[in-house]
């Protein structure tokens, strides 16, 4: 299952859940009980149960996610035999110019992400149109992702940040293959 | 020992002021959802107006929205708290004059100047147009957002005088007595320390903001005077998560003041309420760097800050607002008609809008969905089903025409279809943020069209239900000033 489909799926899970509390309370507001205070308690209760069963979830899938970020990438990677293939990105308002349109499959490619004159948004998509890797393309400023290539073809780089008229046009193409 | 009974509180009418920024709210939400429409259909080629006017809408879509949530939240926490304070009507209506002015020069800048920068002006793109507009229509548009943002702090700094004057401080009108002392049952009620925290908040974002927009304005003019980009988008983003946010904890304190008349139970500031809106405060203030996570020139600390708080910030809401609404609804005999119908549906669409927003807010997901159409799935989601639900039931009720009245069948078919299409429209946007299509693209590749016609579909849907409730609203205004009991009476206990 792709990353994206398993966030959907996840986000349509939660949202129901909370759903389904808002359905049960509803279907089950019609009859008063006048007697309050023992109700508030037992729903006091439940909270308490609900607050750590929410430490243990959103806590546990928190610390597991932060152990794998972007940022690390490159140092991560330090073990892997030879130097990372590095290509230079620059956005411009509006197109964006690579350094190389041709990198090897199976190894890391380094892109050093930068823009010319207003922040674009370096997107990588993959053969299928999915969004694998990006980084913000900033004046001024370098921003380097360390992606690995595993399946040939024509890989699209698409602006994620809206920087004029033509910012849905700016769309650089590059080839993934064994080199 | 805890208090579980409820003290009946008598319903105030709206003043004019306060309805005069519900209509103006009413009338331009229509018209930036109209807008809104015009995208998607746009997108889904249904109709061709180019990119020039597809962005143009796209940046006062934007900037509107925010202006008019904004106002519509203002006027419900305004209208609460000036039972509790004693506010300058004065002050609040100048506000309102300024805002006006402040869309004339938005609406100029873009349609006579076509500024199209969106409405997050993010520098250097307002002064780097490639020629498609000048410094003057730039420069237009950040003033009309400063003097908006001006009109705004002056509001907050009159509420924060009205608080501090009754309550002595800002601490105390917090809770905080009652947070780190013994309960004594004395906190403020839940509109004021929901009204404390929004000022704190929105003091800080507006200043914020205002610097910002002045340094951009200097910067174009003075070209030689430039700003670090990087400082820029921090406090772009960190202004404009504070003034969006804080609009949801705005409205909330309608359903704090209005469904408990309909359960007869209290909503208590209670040790566990003034813990989560003091925890809102300071997530509110630096959660923004979730907007950031793929700017890899942050410090890395920064950005796991944005995550962390991310995933705290689901706890307010969860387990304290939308549980605490709950609470008092489950066998509370509820009678349900429209204003009621409506908060319980906002504090869902608050509550479910938030599972998106977290996920996303995840560094690792965000890798692969920042700046899709995930982004704009998740805040339609708590803004129009949650803040704006929060905005119609306020005007349900305020307009509502006696306390047994229930709403007839289009109303009742108008809150199915606004809960319905706006699901949909929203669903829509998420399930394209999961098929990677970008953000603010005024041209879509063949594939993502389906998508954007099924959400315009919607978006119909959403249109015409507001209309309705618009409508309801606005043959109802001399209703909304009196003072009369509205909340209908609950079912009594079963013997």
């Amino acid at each position: 299952m792709s990353q994206h489909y398993a966030v959907w799926l996840t986000s349509l899970a939660l949202m129901a859940c909370v759903a389904s509390g808002f359905i049960f309370v509803a279907l089950n507001s019609g009859r008063r009980e006048e007697n309050y205070a023992p109700l508030a308690k037992h729903a006091y209760r439940l909270r308490t149960k609900l607050f750590w069963v929410l430490v243990l979830v959103f806590g546990s899938a928190m610390i597991y996610t932060l152990r794998d970020l972007p940022y690390d990438a490159v140092s991560r990677d330090m073990n892997n035999a030879g130097p990372p293939q590095v290509v230079a990105a620059t956005g411009y308002q509006w197109r964006w110019e690579l350094s190389h349109d041709r990198v090897a499959k199976g190894q890391p490619v380094e892109f050093r992400v930068t823009s010319a004159d207003v922040n674009h948004g370096f997107g990588i998509y993959d053969t299928e149109m999915h969004l694998v890797a990006q980084t913000q393309a900033m004046p001024g400023y370098t921003n380097v992702i360390r992606h690995t290539f595993d399946k040939e073809g024509t890989y699209k780089v698409l602006c994620l940040e809206y920087c004029g008229v033509a910012h849905h046009n700016m769309v650089a193409e590059f080839q993934v293959s064994d080199l | 020992m805890a208090d579980y009974t409820y003290t009946p509180m008598p319903d105030h009418g709206a003043r004019t002021s306060v309805l005069a920024y519900l209509v103006t709210a009413a009338v331009i939400l229509l018209l930036m959802m109209v807008f809104g429409l015009l995208m998607r259909l746009e997108q889904a080629q249904i109709i061709s107006m180019g990119p020039v006017p597809f962005y143009e809408l796209l940046t006062l879509h934007g900037a509107g929205m925010v202006g008019i949530v904004s106002i519509a939240g203002l006027a419900i926490m305004w209208h609460f708290l000036s039972q509790y304070v004693d506010l300058s009507e004065r002050i609040f209506v100048t506000n309102l004059g300024i805002f006006l002015v402040g869309v004339v020069m938005l609406l100029v800048s873009v349609f006579s100047g076509s500024f199209h920068g969106a409405w997050t002006f993010l520098y250097p793109l307002p002064s780097q147009s490639m020629g498609m507009w000048d410094a003057g229509a730039a420069a237009l548009f950040l003033g009309g957002l400063l003097l908006i943002g001006a009109g705004f702090l002056l509001l907050h700094l009159d509420i924060a005088r009205a608080i501090i004057a009754r309550y002595g401080s800002l601490a105390r009108a917090l809770g905080w007595p009652q947070l780190f002392g013994p309960d004594d049952g004395h906190a403020p009620p839940a509109a004021v320390v929901a009204s404390t925290m929004v000022t704190i908040v929105n003091v800080i974002g507006l200043v914020i903001g205002a610097s910002i927009i002045t340094m951009m304005l200097i910067n174009l003019y003075h070209p030689a005077f430039t700003i670090d980009p990087l400082l820029a988008k921090g406090m772009i983003y960190m202004f404009g998560h504070i003034i969006i946010n804080a609009v949801i904890y705005m409205a909330v304190i309608a359903v704090y003041e209005i469904l408990p008349r309909y359960t007869r139970r209290p909503w208590k500031s209670n040790k566990a309420f003034i813990a989560s809106w003091t925890a809102s405060t300071i997530f509110v203030l630096f959660i923004f760097p979730h907007h950031l996570l793929m700017d890899f020139a942050f410090p890395k600390w920064f950005l796991i800050m944005g995550q962390v708080i991310g995933y705290l910030n689901t706890f307010p809401v969860l387990v304290v607002t939308a549980y605490g609404a709950l609470m008092i609804v489950y066998r509370s005999g509820i009678r349900w008609d429209m204003a009621s119908r409506l908060l319980f549906l906002s504090l869902f669409g608050w509550a479910a809008g938030a599972m998106p927003a977290f996920i996303d807010g995840t560094i690792s997901v965000n890798y692969v969905m920042h700046n899709t159409l995930w982004v704009p799935g998740h805040f339609h989601t708590y803004l129009l089903l949650g803040m704006v639900s929060m905005v119609f039931g306020f005007m349900y009720y305020l307009g509502k025409p006696n306390q047994q009245a229930q709403g007839n069948a289009i109303d009742r078919a108008a809150f199915w279809g606004f809960a319905i299409g706006t699901l949909g429209f929203t669903l829509s946007f998420l399930y394209s943020g999961m098929e990677s299509v970008p953000r603010r693209f005024a041209v879509h590749l063949p594939a993502w069209i389906p998508y954007d016609r099924v959400a315009s579909a919607f978006v119909v849907l959403v249109i015409a239900c507001t209309l309705w409730f618009v409508t309801r609203f606005l043959t109802r205004l001399g209703q909304s000033a009196r003072d009369y009991p509205r909340a209908t009476l609950v079912r009594s206990a079963v013997a």
